[in-house]
């Protein structure tokens, strides 16, 4: 195991145990959750469920960022929520009795999000377009910053984009911190 | 599509899933028909974007309104199995 993940599954004991619940009893799978939910705070900067489509933009996917939303009603009604993670009492002593949890999540909530991701790419794939457009006509514009030499920063989780000196402390659409900012269009 | 093939000698059915790259249980999917020597096609929907990914989004809603993974279509949606059901797989797939 990483380091990450050891964190990440002393966190999910903490979390099962302040909210009387048990971690998934199948070791492999209990693994394969965390090293997911690790991968998908890389990624998206939050632990989105790694059973779960997120759409990266964490005001969209709150709702299945983990523990989700559904946890609790999942437990009680399957004795686990919807990738296992978290199991009753009941399943923790019995494992044969994990089975499917049906989802709860309504459709609506992730195609209201993956449709919002779609926009955002698009949008950075203009604003790329258009400044790849330029670079050729406009040679004395530095790659990276805006027309007066200001640095663009592009916050990596949301794709919002801002022209100051340093990344802004928290990105004022997804909250995001400062590490989350990168150059945007750096080294091209 | 991006989808990766699994060779398998028991190949009499065309399977295609629907999985995550972060999912245990679609793991799990994976390696049951990997035992079953069963040849299939998998795509991890969650490593595409854009237009691809939009369009496998509407596959799978097509055969699975709720949008779930994984989700196992038999035969262009004969039969679909949604979520790890080992029983039901090894039914429907084996020999």
């Amino acid at each position: 195991m990483m380091d990450g993940d050891e964190a990440k599954l002393w966190w999910a004991e903490e979390n099962a145990k302040r909210n009387g619940f048990f971690l998934c009893p199948d070791r492999n799978l209990l693994d394969d959750l965390i090293e997911g939910l690790v991968k998908n705070d890389g990624r998206y900067g939050y632990g989105a469920c790694p059973c779960r489509i997120a759409s990266g933009l964490k005001a969209y996917d709150s709702d299945i960022i983990c523990p989700c939303e559904y946890r609790d009603a999942d437990v009680n009604e399957y004795g686990m929520c919807y990738c296992a993670l978290f199991v009753s009492e009941e399943v923790s002593n019995d494992p044969s009795k994990m089975e499917p949890v049906p989802e709860r999540r309504p459709i609506e909530a992730q195609d209201a999000a993956m449709e919002v991701k779609e926009k955002e790419e698009k949008r950075v794939e203009e604003v790329d377009g258009a400044s790849m457009r330029e670079e050729p006509s406009h040679e004395h514009i530095q790659v990276g910053v805006d027309e007066e030499g200001i640095p663009i920063w592009r916050c990596t989780v949301c794709g919002y984009l801002a022209a100051r000196e340093t990344p802004p402390p928290i990105c004022p659409i997804c909250k995001a911190k400062a590490d989350k900012f990168e150059r945007f269009g750096f080294g091209r | 599509m991006n989808c990766t093939k699994i060779p398998g000698k028991n190949c009499e059915h065309q399977v295609m899933i629907y999985t995550l790259s972060t999912c245990g249980w679609c793991k799990k999917l994976k390696a049951l028909l990997s035992a079953l020597d069963v040849e299939h096609e998998y795509v991890d929907v969650d490593l595409l974007t854009g237009e691809e990914l939009n369009s496998v989004r509407e596959e799978v809603k097509k055969h699975n309104p709720r949008g779930s993974f994984p989700t196992l279509v038999i035969d262009q949606g004969a039969k679909v199995i949604i979520g790890f059901k080992e029983d039901e797989v090894k039914e429907a797939l084996s020999g």
